[in-house]
């Protein structure tokens, strides 16, 4: 008999089964709007040209493999750092941070929970916005953390329930943790007003909250990485000491080279000395020490002026194709006679859209349109092109109307 | 890591090519792997391990996850044990590690939540060998089903491998007390420069039906430290078994990184996949193999030569990257004050780091430090 007679088969992942069932159809018309990828007016995988011209640089300078520190390639640790609080921040200046390199956003995430596992004694409670990424809740928990949950996504308006989060955060416990999305909110598209940011800025901090923010969308929500950026750095400013999770799979393409980053703001330069040896401690029996190749590749753009600019040029070009897809979805809506109110598909920013649409509209919209999406209604804004948005709108209106 | 005569890094000769041939395929994206990895690479790397013609392979009862380096294979193997291994907390079932190990597997295994972490005898200081009997006698008297850490081969401190015979009697004891073999494969190929002399142990315990779980490393063996390439090789009793197993490291994947990083894992699976670049690898796999042997004769006759007092075979009995000396502490740290050799406080010298230019210096200052220092 084996050892492994008493293991459970896994659930399969909901979006992989996504994309397993569109691949199996059959349908020319087939739409994969399940993809957490960013795709061409095409409908391809675009590997920026900032990213093209970083790899011929590295190859040419014919480099090592030798191992990386524990904490990451400096060069890009450093820059990932400025990047998200911005080159004038008086945290990155003086110094009183630590950033560390992640495996992308998700190894970001962990390492900072399992920090959080291991220092953070005031509380185990995490508390995310209602709802959030999938694999949030996962990862806190198998780092040892309990989840709990704010109100954030109101379904009837399709849009933020303020007064709803508000509220409930100014009831947590003194002390607990906060999680929050920086920009472009997964999977609802759903983002605070800067004039929100604020409010919220000013209850955790009364509260005494720890800010945990994951940034996996900079620059790529607005197309502009201040912009985009502004919520962390107004929390830092207002002298929040947040925690923060960043990644390059979206903004820079690098999806499967795992370019990410863990910053936490301390009190000063010594304390970040002091949490830096802790997270190499955590770092070390996870995998040793992170990958050269994805870092490699963003920190030449981000500390080369010429890919840099070329950098921000190609993010804007991705948001600006993003954003001018939720318009002709819209106004293809119109024009298809449709008399809902389709305004959240606009309203909503970055790589995904809560379209309020119920389950058995979605199951529809799969069946008989062979247009794949999670029974959610989210869908990837990043999926549609000029060539299908008139098919989208078309079989939407038909489930709807 | 492995050093030229020089003294310098080593991409390999086949690395540099693929990368080449990668960076030439305008098919090639940066695209999202699968979650357990890219296919290629993990159907490869098992097979490296377990050797072509495994019954392992022929009756699919085996599975792989990349895996970040050998480090992440074990975590993720480790995490798996905790998990599900003996009922489904694991948390106080016994974990062995030999005396001495690289100290990371008590933090791998640590962090993934295990509570008793013990230790197998296995470096006897006195005779600089194994310590077979002090080993047979900890599996005979730890608990049944406890999990045992093993060193495929070049063990890491010691570079001192139990011989065939001796596995052997270790697999046929660790069968009968129902223990755990949990293999960390870090050197396959770079310890005697054959890939299936450096793979006998596992396949050995394969082909004694055992069911287990081997952490295989390419950062030395393919020179792609910084790539993080690693693969977590799951043996089990059928594919129904395995399929199950690899289910849940799914679930443990996700949320520890997501899906591994893309670019070493081509580099290897291009290799591996190709007869041509495969004997390549195994050529420049074996050069270094060969710098490495030759360092420790090299070491050992000079040793011999200035009549060092002691014994000194124990420099080319030894395996891999690693050598234990024998040198105590003060000796240490004579070499490492007086004559800037610098060494392990356990003696331990990496062989790597000799070159045909400072054999000489340091034979001489061993034997310094041997004659000068008690």
């Amino acid at each position: 008999s084996s050892w492994w007679s008493h293991v459970e088969m896994g659930p399969p992942d909901p979006i992989l089964g996504v994309t397993e069932a569109y691949k199996r159809d059959t349908n020319s018309k087939k739409m994969n709007l399940g993809v957490g990828a960013y795709r061409d007016d095409n409908g391809k995988p675009y590997v920026l040209n900032c990213v093209r011209k970083a790899e011929a640089m590295i190859a040419a300078k014919k480099m090592d493999k030798e191992y990386l520190p524990i904490g990451g390639l400096a060069d890009f640790t450093r820059a990932s750092a400025e990047l998200a609080l911005g080159e004038n921040s008086e945290a990155f200046k003086s110094g009183r941070y630590v950033t560390v390199q992640g495996i992308s956003g998700t190894g970001s995430l962990r390492i900072g929970a399992n920090f959080l596992q291991r220092f953070f004694k005031a509380s185990r409670d995490v508390y995310l916005p209602k709802p959030s990424w999938g694999n949030h809740t996962p990862i806190f928990r198998d780092a040892g953390m309990q989840l709990q949950a704010y109100r954030y996504y109101d379904p009837k308006t399709c849009s933020l329930d303020f007064s709803g989060a508000l509220d409930d955060i100014s009831k947590i416990p003194e002390k607990s943790i906060v999680l929050l999305h920086a920009c472009a909110h997964n999977p609802t598209g759903v983002d605070p007003r800067q004039e929100q940011w604020k409010e919220l800025a000013a209850v955790v901090k009364k509260r005494n909250l720890l800010a945990y923010f994951d940034m996996a969308y900079q620059g790529f929500a607005s197309g502009d990485i201040n912009r985009d950026a502004w919520a962390v750095r107004h929390f830092i400013d207002q002298g929040i000491n947040i925690v923060l999770s960043q990644s390059f799979a979206k903004n820079m393409g690098l999806y499967g080279e795992r370019a990410g980053a863990f910053t936490v703001i301390c009190s000063d330069a010594d304390e970040a000395k002091r949490v830096e040896s802790q997270l190499k401690i955590l770092i070390r029996p996870m995998y040793s020490n992170p990958p050269m190749n994805g870092a490699r590749i963003a920190s030449l753009i981000l500390n080369t002026p010429d890919l840099r600019k070329e950098w921000l040029t190609e993010v804007k070009s991705m948001a600006d194709r993003i954003i001018s897809m939720r318009t002709q979805l819209v106004s293809n809506l119109k024009k298809e006679g449709s008399s809902h109110n389709w305004q959240h598909i606009t309203d909503q920013i970055g790589m995904f859209c809560f379209t309020g649409l119920k389950a058995e509209q979605v199951e529809r919209l799969i069946k008989e349109f062979s247009i794949y999406m999670t029974k959610d209604g989210r869908i990837s804004v990043a999926g549609v092109t000029s060539g299908n948005v008139g098919y989208l709108a078309h079989a939407i209106h038909q489930v709807t109307k | 890591a492995y050093r030229t005569d020089e003294g310098q890094p080593w991409v390999l000769p086949v690395v540099k090519k693929v990368e080449l041939m990668i960076a030439n395929d305008n098919s090639l994206n940066h695209e999202y792997l699968p979650i357990l990895g890219l296919p290629e690479f993990r159907a490869n790397a098992s097979r490296i391990a377990l050797g072509d013609d495994s019954p392992a392979i022929k009756e699919n009862r085996i599975g792989s996850v990349q895996s970040l380096g050998g480090t992440g294979a074990l975590r993720i193997g480790a995490e798996f044990l905790r998990r599900w291994y003996n009922g489904n907390n694991n948390t106080a079932t016994p974990v062995y590690v030999s005396t001495p190990t690289w100290e990371n597997h008590n933090s791998v295994f640590m962090d993934a939540g295990f509570k008793d972490i013990r230790t197998y005898h296995y470096w006897d200081a006195a005779k600089r060998g194994l310590d077979l009997q002090g080993l047979l006698n900890d599996l005979e008297h730890a608990p049944e089903f406890s999990i045992f850490v093993l060193h495929a081969c070049a063990h890491n401190p010691t570079g001192t491998d139990p011989t065939p015979e001796q596995w052997k009697q270790i697999a046929a004891v660790m069968k009968r007390r129902c223990l755990f073999p949990f293999f960390d494969s870090a050197y396959q190929g770079f310890a005697s420069g054959s890939l299936d002399k450096d793979a006998w142990a596992v396949r050995y315990f394969v082909s004694e039906g055992f069911e287990l779980f081997c952490a295989q490393s390419f950062s030395k063996n393919f020179g792609l430290y910084n790539e993080r390439v690693g693969n977590l090789t799951v043996v089990g009793k059928d594919a129904d078994n395995v399929q199950r197993v690899l289910s849940q490291m799914e679930k443990i994947v996700r949320t520890t990184w997501s899906n591994p990083p893309s670019q070493g894992a081509r580099i290897v699976a291009t290799t591996l996949s190709s007869p041509q670049l495969f004997d390549e690898w195994k050529g420049n796999v074996k050069t270094m193999a060969d710098r490495v042997l030759l360092m420790r004769s090299e070491l050992r006759s000079r040793l011999e030569a200035l009549g060092t007092p002691g014994t000194w075979n124990h420099i080319t009995d030894q395996i891999g990257m690693f050598s234990f000396t024998g040198l105590n502490p003060k000796q240490v740290e004579y070499m490492v004050k007086e004559k800037h050799i610098y060494l392990m406080a356990s003696g331990r010298i990496n062989m790597c780091g000799l070159t045909t230019k400072n054999l000489d210096y340091v034979a001489k200052s061993i034997h310094e430090a041997v004659t000068k220092i008690q």
